[in-house]
């Protein structure tokens, strides 16, 4: 930590958030919100002067809430910076009658309450994504009582109670009586592997800290008696079964049950009972304090951070990788990649490998201090340009600049564009050509497939980035659909054209599915908002027609719902058996006339 | 293992497309359901379509080198490549047709794996009948694909990194010792996350801090 703080080549700005990213792949524009310390942050020497004349008391997030500390406090001895910081909702304000306490007391003039919060914007051409995790909030699980029982604990608080800088220097205490503990039982997968409360995935790391927590109790207290309640015990990695056994061999016992209710003593001594599925018989256990081994969540910041750099998350919550064993380190979103338990529970070992694996990505794209751009981009045909300004209004990158009063041709930035296609599919007037995704190739691929029975497939687009993805996650998890399925992919939803609609029907197509990512998940910002109003506006002239509108769907689906892309290609199939010959033959006559 | 070959005589070498389609076997992967021959067999009468074979990996070294002494000797001048997805091995296959002097952009990949094989498993039939469907849609549409430039654009040589846990640590840390300047952005006071918080740690049972 202390090198980060005194490394010429990184700056460090703490109490920040990122607010705004713009911009794309070497060239991102960030805007960072620094909220203000109120304390010069080189200037002070954690000396300490301040806190000790503070008269605000309040828990201690750091040893959440085992001790206390002041309205001006440093969070914990090692901080980096090591700087004291002023909590401004807590302090009895800067009006110097009212206190400035701690004003007086700092030699070296330190405290200002006149910093303000500031934005500050930093151009980067690279994005590491490392906003960790959140701890399983415990309350919820009623029958282990953490919220009626003060000897019931987290593991997070016992790592504190246990630390030697933590609130009680490393003696492990009741909070009820301060006395030590002459039994300790710890409860496993609390908010993990669970179907109804917290997650279903295996959170990776409890385990092994129950482990070293009973090996650390065991060094401290050779006579202590330690119970481990557990579904199974995880003991993957590499020395970890080594650990294992030797908490089993200094006498911790496993008891594979997880306890159904825990009930206080008048003495405040607690009563586990559990059904032991090693004999079959329910048991009861007389502890003196329980340890609740919480499960990882992900940041509360991964959804804001997900929207802002258009990203992915897996049904989990946390950050979905390019691919899970060949870029898994990788966004979809080029430049930007991920480390730590943002992109899944890790314990710290996997967060530095990931780390240090995420920071070569990054390397390896801006050595060459260039990048190539994709020349998927699009292109406008002068001649046919009307300059009614369609194409600018929809580009969700401004990449189009059209003079709509001077009529002159619109121009595309091709630096800007990001080839989403929604200016070629909306152009009235077909002066824009996709490039790779032309008009002819995507309607000549329609054509291919439905040349011979028709009546018997399905067809559907699929954007590259969610549902193709999706789609393909669907093949890995070898989930089964309709062999009917014909899939064409474009770069987003916002490509798909009314006409390559009207010309399926026109071939034959019993049904046809567009599907794109989930609104707000675009890939290109919010091109598929696009998609979404001309669906309608197609659904609406179907109507018109005499055209079912039930025929042409439109589904989001993410790269990480394979199941439910599998469960619209059924769905498809069902609407599909449900159009008649007749009723293509009809719907081609219309169209014809 | 025995490739199936198929190749048409065409007249007027220099104006006609020339298409070269590869169905890859993918091990068993896709060749346990899909039958591949065969649907090497029908694109072979597609239009343009000058050569058409499967191939056991077409991604392996020996599979590229075969596309590429094939775009050699034949003339070929766009290629499709019916195997995986080419969220896989898009940039692996224009890679290749770059070294054989085609631009890469005239690459056609029709998904015979995550999107046929895997999702089909037990109707071989109609698993096979939906890759030549998907292969004649491949070569349909690179009959049409236009050859592209790649652009390049200045970089800024500089990493944002958001979170100051040990990730972040160690990402700003190798990010900075490789000379490159780092920005960490950290929403609470100090760095160090959940890990300055834990007391000793597995598996050396050392201090976090």
């Amino acid at each position: 930590m202390t090198d980060v703080g005194r490394h010429p080549k990184i700056t460090l700005h703490t109490l920040s958030e990122v607010v705004d990213v713009k911009g794309y792949v070497g060239n991102f524009h960030v805007n960072i919100l620094k909220r203000a310390r109120y304390v010069d942050e080189k200037e002070c020497t954690a000396c300490g002067d301040c806190a000790t004349v503070c008269p605000v008391v309040r828990p201690d997030e750091f040893n959440l809430g085992l001790s206390s500390r002041r309205a001006i406090f440093t969070p914990f001895p090692q901080a980096v910076p090591s700087s004291y910081v002023i909590n401004v909702n807590e302090c009895l304000g800067h009006n110097p009658v009212v206190c400035a306490k701690c004003i007086e007391a700092c030699d070296k003039d330190c405290i200002d309450f006149h910093m303000s919060d500031k934005e500050i914007v930093e151009d980067v051409g690279s994005i590491v994504v490392a906003t960790g995790l959140e701890v399983y909030d415990p309350t919820e699980l009623d029958e282990y009582a953490y919220a009626r029982f003060e000897n019931v604990l987290t593991s997070l608080e016992f790592e504190r109670l246990i630390n030697a800088g933590g609130p009680t220097e490393g003696e492990v205490l009741r909070p009820t009586d301060l006395q030590r503990p002459r039994s300790v039982g710890f409860v496993q997968c609390v908010g993990s592997r669970s179907a109804k409360k917290g997650g279903t995935y295996c959170s990776n790391v409890c385990c092994m800290n129950t482990i070293k927590s009973t090996l650390m109790l065991k060094e401290h207290y050779p006579d202590i008696d330690i119970k481990v309640f557990y579904i199974d015990i995880r003991a993957f990695g590499k020395g970890f079964e080594d650990l294992y056994m030797r908490s089993r061999r200094s006498g911790v016992h496993y008891l594979r049950a997880l306890p159904g209710t825990v009930e206080e003593d008048p003495d405040k001594g607690l009563k586990v009972s559990i059904e032991n599925t090693a004999t079959g018989k329910l048991e009861t256990h007389q502890l003196d304090m329980l340890v609740l081994a919480l499960g990882i969540k992900p940041a509360s910041s991964t959804q804001r951070l997900q929207e802002m750099l258009g990203l992915q998350l897996t049904p989990d919550g946390f950050f979905l990788e390019a691919h899970p064993k060949l870029l898994p380190v990788d966004a979809a979103t080029r430049g930007v990649f991920y480390a730590g338990c943002a992109e899944g529970p890790k314990d710290i070992k996997e967060s530095v490998t990931q780390a240090s694996a995420a920071a070569a990505r990054a390397i390896r794209l801006m050595h060459r201090g260039e990048i190539t751009t994709e020349p998927i981009t699009s292109m406008v045909v002068e001649e046919h340009c009307k300059s009614c300004g369609k194409c600018a209004e929809v580009c969700p990158y401004n990449a189009i600049k059209v003079d709509v009063k001077r009529k002159t041709p619109a121009v595309v930035n091709t630096a800007a564009c990001a080839g989403c296609g929604t200016c070629a599919a909306e152009c009235p007037f077909g002066a824009i050509i996709m490039n790779h995704f032309t008009d002819e190739q995507i309607l000549n691929q329609v054509h291919a497939l439905l040349e011979q029975t028709p009546k018997e497939k399905i067809l559907a687009f699929a954007c590259n980035w969610c549902s193709y993805a999706g789609a393909d996650y669907a093949g890995v998890s070898r989930l089964q659909y309709p062999p009917n399925v014909r899939l064409i992919r474009t770069m987003c939803s916002g490509r798909v054209d009314e006409k390559f609609i009207w010309d399926g029907f026109l071939k034959g197509a019993p049904v046809i599915l567009v599907s794109g990512c989930h609104i707000g998940d675009c890939h290109y910002i919010d091109a598929n908002h696009w998609t979404e109003k001309r669906i309608k506006k197609i659904h609406k002239k179907m109507s018109k027609l005499g055209i079912r509108p039930e025929r042409l769907q439109l589904e989001w689906i993410s790269a990480a719902e394979g199941v439910r892309f599998a469960k619209v290609m059924q769905r498809m199939e069902v609407l599909r058996e449900g159009v008649t010959l007749e009723e293509i033959a009809e719907t081609i006559e219309i169209l014809k006339g | 293992m025995e490739a199936n070959v198929l190749i048409k005589e065409t007249e007027n070498v220099d104006e006609k497309i020339r298409i070269g389609v590869y169905v890859c076997h993918c091990g068993l992967n896709i060749a346990q359901t899909v039958d591949c021959p065969r649907v090497a067999e029908t694109a072979s009468l597609l239009d343009d379509v000058t050569i058409s074979k499967d191939i056991g990996y077409a991604c392996s070294e020996p599979g590229q080198q075969q596309i590429k002494d094939d775009i050699l000797e034949h003339g070929l001048d766009r290629v499709v490549v019916a195997s995986c997805s080419p969220r896989l091995h898009e940039p692996t296959f224009r890679k290749m047709l770059q070294s054989a002097g085609i631009n890469p952009y005239l690459l056609e990949m029709a998904n015979l794996r995550e999107q046929c094989s895997w999702v089909h498993m037990n109707e071989p039939d109609a698993a096979t009948h939906k890759a030549e469907d998907l292969v004649k849609m491949a070569v349909s549409r690179i009959r049409l694909l236009q050859p592209l430039q790649e652009d390049t654009l200045p970089l800024i040589k500089r990493t944002l990194v958001i979170g100051g846990g040990v990730a972040g640590i160690q990402a700003a840390l190798d990010l900075a010792d490789n000379g490159y300047d780092v920005v960490l952005v950290e929403k609470r006071p100090a760095i160090g996350g959940v890990m300055a918080q834990l007391d000793k740690t597995f598996p050396t049972m050392d201090c976090s801090i």
